[in-house]
């Protein structure tokens, strides 16, 4: 087996004991990076700075200056390019910030680094985080490690492709509507979106303030434990980043027991129409979960109905605000026709017509029209009030469930172009991941087997808000359970 | 037809904070274009803004000084519009729930006081500044950044004004207060005040509101006078020949001394306010609203109040020095050394005012004009060792210059005389070379006497004892 396959907390073994060097580590992921090229998984690959990195941190694991509190140290991570870096690139996939070079590093860069990390390269995404496939990104499509010829879910997808095809050993993402866990479970991965404001948003470049949250990309659950140890905590940056003691994650996992555990099913997960594989792994899943003892029940949460087209308001609405500051004043692309060079208004019009693709510009006057004196009552205001019901419809099921268990997404890995001309069956692909994100509460999807062509299915579970310790607790027996039987 | 004119005005006050709104840049007024600035006053890509706790503390104060609700919960919204001195392309403010609301001041014009309604005041960040070029041709234009994120606060007056003298004492009032809390320099030349203002007219008695115009570009109090005084003569005018008012923005152009309209297709606005989601909104605790209540400097009204119980001045005295933080400071640290209050307050309001209107300085101006010096100097006349004369003479030079004013005399030489017998001597004297005068007088009329003590003064430079020089003549003339 090459380093680049082994989990992070297997690795971390062998550096502590000089089986291996990060050097030798880094190398083997960057060795795969380029074979696998085509897959097209980063946007910038920072090898000199890697290689650098990773000579540095053996130096200090042989003069014993690393210790039990750098938890990831000499291990290579892929970062998605919407989180800043400083002084390398940082380009959200979109051609307005092709070039533009960020001053300083996003909270959770800098917390990579303190436990020395090893940031191995920016990964390929939708263009500022909007999309499903990761097709709208400047850059190209990323391609699903499992089938090239199908898309890697979004809009995470470079991150999720790189480590699902071990082109890293952790990955960093962002999720608004499901960006991190529908790629996830595309690709075969584990990926995880946190409480909203258990990780700071500093330094990732916004698309909706109020969905956007970090988390991360692994092999496994207990890396997940690990690289959720990493990110985690207050930051006094970022005013929505929560100041509550962080536990320790990684400890305590593998010592609960299934048995006892509530889980429901929320019937609204089941849709007519979805694919019928998926819905026969996730049934396989329950009843092997309730062979082991836990306590499976049907559950409701009526407005998830809501959810999809509530998100399509707030979200935009949002992202037209923070998008608004691409305008060719200051950083980033700048049109230099003759025409934006005689008229202020004609330059910020040729900028971001150049500079933005259909997608954004699709997203941005969506959430112009429904903030719009008149309109704003009867959209905004209303998909507020929406989403304090999505809201309150988890906090009564988690009075009485644990966590709740569904699909991460209603179909497996589709075709590159099948669904790019459509967007409202590409706004479909996150009907099971949106309302998370809506009432602010961690989810996990989970690797659940491939289907009949080889594509991987995942399995969602979702908890109350600040609840990663036991989430992660049960997400690690399912895996064990998912790993012996299906 | 006879027309009332209704004016309401919206002022921008920068908080003196040592650090932004949102970012720990300096807001030094001044320094070299685009160095105090962060990438988060930029608004790059990422960054995210972290309320500055002292720029809510000062609104609250600023919010108190003018009798307003400070509200329970109150929250930050963007108001968006593309402008690059605005480097978001949106600005952090406040919409429907601002900081404070409700609250009032009274003015005094024509010593008749009205109380003016203050609607609202809130928060927003400042945006940066356009330089153009002034060569004719030049193809860019720069931004300064500088001022980006600087903290400002909005005091939105009800229409309860109607002239624009009324317009300016208020405008005075608010200055004075907030100047009084501490919470901005409100120089109105360095851009730390600035005004904006609503003006319409109707026709006297007439219930219902005319269509009002906004006036902007006024850099001074005296430049809000003409610009309103000129808006309400346009109006009229334009009435009057039958001509529709339209609802616009106007621009003051302090050179032609007209009013401008800009092209209503630059505030053909509409700003999509939505809330801010990087900033939680705030839960304000009353306990801490009492805190600032009781830390704040003393308001100017409560501190007459105190002049009248404390040092038995008159209310007109105590407003009058009063009316700016630093004359009242002035007089309270005068009164700390010579305890005269009442001679002190006279003192001021005679000598040192009028020196200050006669040569239009404040009292900020004089950097040499020492409390401990003129309170010495009025001491000197109260204790009767210089004459009142003496002392109204020296005034200006302890105004202009840091003296001793016992020093002053014993160089001058201009100790009051109240040896007896130096006085009776020129008494003699003075008798002796007016024997008409004495006849008069002894024959009844007693106004002569005047005179006949103006030439003892005269005989010595204005030294001799007063008191005494009457006392000598009383006797020797019986
Ligand atoms: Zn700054």
């Amino acid at each position: 087996m090459e380093w680049n396959q082994y989990k992070a907390w297997e690795l971390i073994g062998f550096l502590a004991k000089k089986e291996v060097s990060s050097r030798e580590i880094t190398e083997s992921v960057l060795k795969r990076i380029e074979e696998r090229k085509q897959i097209n998984a980063y946007i910038s690959v920072l090898k000199e700075s890697a290689l650098q990195a990773a000579a540095q941190t053996d130096e200090q694991y042989r003069t014993g200056q690393i210790d039990k509190k750098h938890l990831i140290a000499g291990i290579p991570i892929a970062v998605k390019d919407n989180i800043c870096y400083k002084n390398n690139r940082t380009t959200c996939g979109s051609r307005i910030l092709e070039q533009f070079i960020p001053p300083y590093n996003a909270f959770v860069i800098n917390r990579i680094l303190e436990h020395r990390g090893i940031i191995i390269g920016k990964t390929n995404m939708d263009e500022f985080a909007m999309g499903s496939s990761t097709e709208t990104s400047f850059f190209g499509p990323t391609l699903n490690p499992a089938d090239t010829g199908c898309i890697p879910g979004g809009s995470s997808g470079g991150s999720a492709a790189a480590v699902a095809d071990s082109q890293a050993i952790l990955g960093l993402g962002s999720d608004t509507g499901g960006s991190i866990r529908q790629p996830a479970s595309l690709c075969g991965c584990v990926g995880m979106k946190p409480t909203y404001g258990l990780v700071s948003r500093f330094g990732l470049v916004a698309f909706a303030s109020s969905l956007d949250q970090i988390g991360g990309f692994t092999r496994d659950v207990k890396d997940m434990s690990l690289l959720l140890n990493v990110i985690a905590g207050h930051d006094k940056k970022d005013s929505t980043s929560v100041d509550r003691p962080v536990p320790d994650y990684f400890s305590g996992i593998g010592q609960l027991n299934i048995k006892g555990i509530k889980i429901g099913i929320p019937r609204e997960y089941f849709i007519e129409g979805m694919d019928k594989e998926i819905k026969e792994r996730i049934e396989k899943v329950i009843k092997l979960l309730e062979k082991e003892g836990a306590i499976i029940e049907e559950t409701s949460l009526p407005h998830t109905e809501y959810a999809v087209a509530d998100y399509y308001i707030i979200a935009p609405a949002e992202a037209s605000s923070n998008l608004a500051r691409y305008d060719g004043v200051k950083y980033g692309y700048r049109s230099k026709s003759e025409e934006s060079a005689n008229n202020l208004i004609q330059m910020y019009f040729n900028t971001r017509k150049d500079g933005f693709g259909p997608e954004v510009k699709r997203r941005i006057l969506l959430g112009t029209y429904s903030l719009s004196s008149g309109y704003y009552d009867a959209y905004y205001l209303k998909a507020l009030k929406v989403r304090t019901l999505i809201k309150q419809d988890f906090e009564k099921a988690f009075k009485k469930f644990d966590v709740l268990l569904t699909p991460t997404s209603p179909t497996p890995a589709f075709r590159i172009g099948e669904k790019i001309k459509d967007p409202l069956q590409m706004y479909l692909s996150d009907i099971f991941t949106i309302s998370t994100n809506m009432a602010g509460i961690p989810g996990i999807s989970l690797p659940a087997g491939n289907n009949s062509k080889g594509l991987p299915v995942g399995v969602q579970l979702m908890a109350g808000p600040f609840e990663e310790k036991k989430l992660l607790q049960i997400s690690y027996a399912l895996e064990q359970i998912i790993k012996d039987k299906v | 037809m006879e027309y009332e004119s209704v004016i309401g005005l919206e002022v921008h006050v920068q908080l003196n904070t040592k650090s932004k709104i949102f970012c720990n840049c300096s807001t030094q007024f001044g320094r070299t274009p685009n160095t105090n600035v962060c990438p988060v006053c930029m608004g790059l890509p990422g960054v995210l803004p972290v309320l500055n706790k002292e720029v809510l503390n000062k609104a609250v104060m600023a919010g108190l000084a003018l009798n307003c609700t400070i509200a329970d919960f109150s929250k930050f919204d963007r108001k968006q519009y593309f402008y690059p001195d605005l480097p978001k392309n949106y600005q952090v403010s406040q919409y429907d729930l601002p900081i404070c609301i409700k609250g009032y001041v009274d003015i005094k014009t024509n010593s008749q006081s009205k109380r003016i309604g203050i609607t609202r005041v809130h928060m927003e960040e400042d945006a940066g500044k356009l330089i153009h070029s002034e060569k004719p041709g030049s193809d860019f234009s720069l931004v300064d950044y500088n001022r980006t994120g600087v903290p400002l606060i909005e005091i939105v007056s009800e229409p309860d004004l109607s002239l624009p003298e009324e317009a300016v004492v208020y405008l005075n009032l608010l200055r004075n207060r907030l100047r009084y809390v501490a919470v901005s320099e409100c120089n109105m030349e360095e851009g730390s005040l600035r005004c904006d203002a609503n003006i319409s007219i109707r026709p006297k008695g007439q219930k219902e509101l005319g269509t009002k115009t906004e006036v902007k570009n006024m850099n001074s109090f005296k430049a809000v006078e003409k610009a309103l005084k000129y808006e309400i003569k346009r109006q009229i005018s334009a009435v009057e020949k039958k001509e529709r008012i339209v609802q616009e923005t106007r621009l003051w152009d302090s050179e032609k001394e007209v009013t401008i309209s800009m092209r209503s297709k630059e505030e053909a606005h509409d700003y999509r306010y939505f809330p801010e989601p990087d900033l939680v909104p705030m839960v304000i605790d009353r306990q801490v609203i009492e805190g600032i209540k009781k830390n704040m400097p003393e308001l100017p009204d409560l501190k007459a109040e105190r002049y009248v119980k404390e040092f038995g001045l008159t209310h007109d005295d105590a407003e009058i020095i009063t009316f700016e933080k630093e004359m009242a400071l002035f007089y309270e640290e005068c009164v700390k050394i010579h305890r005269n209050y009442k001679s002190v307050a006279n003192w001021l309001r005679s000598e040192v005012m009028q020196y200050l209107n006669r040569n239009n300085k404040a009292i900020t101006d004089m950097k040499d004009l020492k409390p401990a010096n003129l309170a010495k100097l009025i001491k000197l006349v109260d204790d009767g060792i210089i004459t009142g004369k003496i002392g109204k003479e020296l005034v200006i030079e302890i105004i202009e210059k840091d003296i001793d004013p016992a020093v002053l005399i014993e160089k001058k030489g201009l100790k009051q005389v109240s040896d007896e017998g130096a006085i009776e001597k020129i008494v003699d004297e003075v008798i002796k070379e007016n024997p008409d005068a004495v006849e008069k007088f002894k024959s009844g009329k007693t106004g002569i006497l005047g005179f006949l003590v103006g030439q003892v003064m005269k005989k010595s430079q204005g030294k001799a004892n007063p008191a005494i020089v009457n006392k000598l003549f009383e006797q020797k003339m019986k």
